[in-house]
């Protein structure tokens, strides 16, 4: 199944949690935000989101910076 | 105790720096501690999905000493900066956000009709919204109606280290502000923040000041140094400006007189 990930289509076996891809992907829940089918997820229901065929998953952390970019 | 509080939160530090731009996140940790900040702000960008071997900035933060302000830099539109400001609440577990919405590419100015849009639903949504804007009385004191827990003015552009650009802007804005004024942005060596806080700004926001200086650590002292001064200078209240000269020792008792 595809989804969009951070912009660009992501392949995936089949539907899994959150927590589950972000496990795939080697991601500390701990360190980022989540946004699922432009929803911002609280980081409590990472377990029972479930992503699925066409959805777009972003995935986001603090970077540097200080204005403007 | 002279302490900046912003809406629910007191700091005994008037600088607040930023993380970008640094050679090394070594330098960037010393330089954070040199100012002597308490708050610390940071940008909201995507993860790197296909090279996880980058280390996140958070492994050189200690959270527990510094509080975390996460930005909605680069962001052009309302609907943007509100994604990014939900995004950073939940990344950085407050609800604290220094919004921008930039209008041009080469100045940075912000868009403050974009700007005042994202204010009044980020307040909506619980927010504490600090907007970056421009040095317009007006559109602080918009924002300041919309229930913006500060005012962020520019001194000048983003990184342009031009140093406070209008002071009677500033002056102004000043005198009708009923919650913290924070310049941010333009400041370029000690001596512009120091003017910052003498013209009575609440704080001072820095970056590129500090992270592009030759030697960061030390610019960071010096302006730690430059806004406590700064503010003293303010609390003690300086003399009047006299065209002549007014001599400080007696003329009575001179010799041969």
């Amino acid at each position: 199944m595809r989804i969009t990930l951070n912009g660009e289509p992501h392949d995936l076996a089949g539907p899994l949690s959150v927590t589950a891809l972000l496990g795939q992907l080697q991601i500390d829940p701990r360190r980022v935000a989540v946004e699922h089918n432009r929803i911002v997820l609280k980081r409590g229901s990472f377990d029972a989101t479930l992503v699925a065929e066409g959805d777009e998953v972003e995935i986001v952390n603090f970077v540097g910076g200080g204005d403007g970019n | 105790m002279d302490l900046l509080t912003i809406a629910d939160k007191t700091f005994t530090s008037r600088l607040i720096v930023g993380t970008g731009k640094y050679s090394s996140p070594a330098v960037m940790v010393r330089a954070h501690e040199a100012s002597g900040a308490e708050m610390i702000t940071v940008a909201v960008r995507r993860v790197n999905i296909t090279d996880r071997t980058k280390e996140s900035l958070l492994d050189y933060i200690d959270t527990s000493k510094y509080f975390l302000l996460p930005n909605t830099a680069g962001c052009y539109t309302a609907e943007e900066a509100v994604r990014t400001a939900r995004l950073g609440r939940e990344a950085g577990l407050s609800n604290w956000v220094k919004l921008e919405v930039i209008g041009d590419e080469r100045t940075l100015f912000p868009d403050n009709e974009q700007l005042l849009e994202a204010t009044r639903q980020l307040v909506r949504e619980g927010f504490v919204v600090l907007p970056y804007t421009t040095d317009d009385p007006v559109v602080c004191r918009k924002l300041e109606d919309a229930g913006a827990a500060a005012i962020m003015p520019l001194g000048a552009p983003i990184g342009s280290g031009l140093g406070i650009q209008n002071v009677n802007n500033l002056r102004i804005i000043r005198e009708f502000a009923r919650v913290p004024l924070i310049v941010d942005a333009g400041v370029g060596t000690a001596s512009d923040a120091a003017l910052a806080m003498e013209l009575g700004a609440d704080a001072v926001l820095m970056n590129t000041a500090i992270a592009g200086a030759q030697d960061p650590v030390a610019m960071a002292e010096a302006m730690n140094l430059a806004v406590r001064a700064g503010r003293f200078a303010f609390l003690a209240g300086r003399i009047d400006r006299r065209m002549y000269a007014n001599a400080s020792s007696p003329v009575a008792g001179l010799v041969g007189r």
